[in-house]
């Protein structure tokens, strides 16, 4: 993208970019940021993934479109101008799922158009795409997808298997056995509630390793 | 930071919308196709599910071409209304308008034990959202030979419980009519008597959508009272 300063595409700076909001920058446990989404579609994996990869699609590809864009974009308007090209992205994604994967956008519903809310995606073309080069930018957005994504991700699994006794729709607990001898499934994990608890327990999970993280 | 004029901002602005107008109709205009047989898929099936041939999105509507004999219109007096394609009718809007005014859609068919059924459409509301289905009757417009039900928003575990096949199945069976009188089906919180020809188990936690769904039954297929009574054999 930028060839005057040759910096190699996968630079350890740039690759930083990509791996610190997994862990140490990661949007929601850290940043805490999206959670609302968060508690939403985490009843299940399926939509949970399909949720990850269309915030990542947006917030990666909104990132490079504003970065592209920054000297350009009046200051004045900047916050339009975000919300426009977010807004776009948003909604051709979800033209797109309802056009191709029908299934899902039907239980994804109302959460694809309320992607635009999610405070990531602006947080991050405010933060970072609005003062760095498109590539970097491109990067950071594809890092804070994933990073959401793995948190969602690890919270439906969760929620999936102690509430519904399935993984992926697959019914692993009936499969093992486990109603057989007595077990019975949580109502509570249904619950959006338990999505926040499932969400503290990794904050605390992730502090608990990584003193750096500890508030003063 | 750089200054920007007063209009360079208008251009901008002027210019971003354009640019985005063109991609918003292009994409809608290129997906509206598929989209749209998406719909027609997901109809079909719903229809043939409530006469217990699962279909896949692949097979949906050679399955209906087979399965599915007619649609034809009715009004509230439970007369045909001629030129009125049965399965363009959206139900929801015809919800809106007057009752001597609604199309009430009817569809005729045969699965493969021999069984002349009719498939008739409710759409109601549950806790969040719509909640819509098939119900279908034996000949003798009384006995309900199937149904499935789905619903757009309600509670994963809950609510959304109405459409799997533990609650659907518990209709097949059951009856519309007590001597000649409407009374459709109820849901019963606490569990149902299974003797009883009118009613099924409620869900538990799914009480508001397991009410609406009760309504929906009662307030769509009791439309059909006309049609139903003096069809009857």
């Amino acid at each position: 993208m930028n060839s005057q300063e040759k910096e190699p595409m996968f630079s350890a700076k740039n690759f930083k970019l990509l791996t610190s909001p997994l862990d140490r920058n990661n949007p929601i446990t850290i940043q805490v940021l999206g959670i609302c989404s968060a508690l939403a579609v985490t009843v299940k994996l399926k939509p949970a993934l399909v949720m990850a990869l269309s915030v990542t699609i947006v917030v990666a590809i909104s990132n490079l479109v504003i970065a592209v864009l920054r000297n350009y974009i009046p200051d004045r308007i900047r916050i339009i101008v975000q919300l426009v090209v977010i807004a776009t992205l948003v909604i051709i994604v979800d033209q797109i799922l309802k056009a191709f994967a029908f299934d899902v956008s039907k239980q994804l519903s109302v959460f694809v158009g309320l992607i635009i809310t999610n405070c990531i995606i602006m947080g991050r073309l405010e933060a970072f795409a609005m003062a760095n080069r498109p590539w970097p930018s491109f990067l950071d957005g594809l890092g804070n997808g994933a990073g959401y994504g793995l948190i969602l991700i690890i919270v439906a699994f969760f929620r999936e298997l102690l509430g519904s006794g399935t993984i992926y729709g697959y019914p692993v607990l009936e499969k093992i056995g486990a109603y057989s001898i007595g077990y019975e499934n949580n109502g509570m994990m249904i619950l959006p509630p338990i999505a926040l608890i499932v969400v503290g327990l990794i904050i605390w999970f992730q502090r608990s390793r990584n003193s750096e993280l500890i508030e003063k | 930071m750089k200054h920007f004029s007063n209009r360079y901002i208008f251009i901008f602005s002027t210019v971003m919308v354009v640019i985005v107008a063109a991609l918003l109709s292009l994409a809608a205009t290129l997906l509206q196709p598929a989209q749209e047989r998406n719909l027609e898929i997901e109809k079909k099936r719903s229809m043939l599910e409530s006469i217990w041939i699962p279909a896949t999105k692949k097979n949906a509507v050679e399955l209906y071409d087979k399965y599915i004999r007619e649609g034809f219109v009715l009004n509230i007096k439970g007369d045909p209304v001629e030129g009125i394609d049965a399965f363009t009718v959206i139900l929801k809007n015809e919800q809106k308008k007057p009752l001597e005014e609604q199309y009430l859609p009817v569809f005729r068919a045969e699965p493969d034990d021999g069984e002349k059924v009719i498939i008739l459409p409710v759409e109601g509301k549950g806790l969040w959202g719509p909640i819509y289905g098939y119900v279908s009757l034996k000949s003798d417009l009384n006995t309900i030979y199937g149904v499935t039900f789905d619903h757009k928003g309600e509670t994963p575990g809950l609510g959304a419980e109405i459409n799997t096949t533990a609650f659907e199945s518990m209709f097949p069976g059951k009856k519309l009519f007590e001597n000649g009188t409407f009374v459709s089906v109820q849901v019963h919180k606490g569990g149902a008597d299974p003797a009883d020809l009118h009613g099924v188990d409620a869900i538990s936690g799914g009480t508001i959508t397991s009410k609406g769904l009760e309504k929906m039954l009662l307030d769509c297929l009791g439309k059909y009272n006309d049609y139903l009574i003096k069809n009857t054999i």
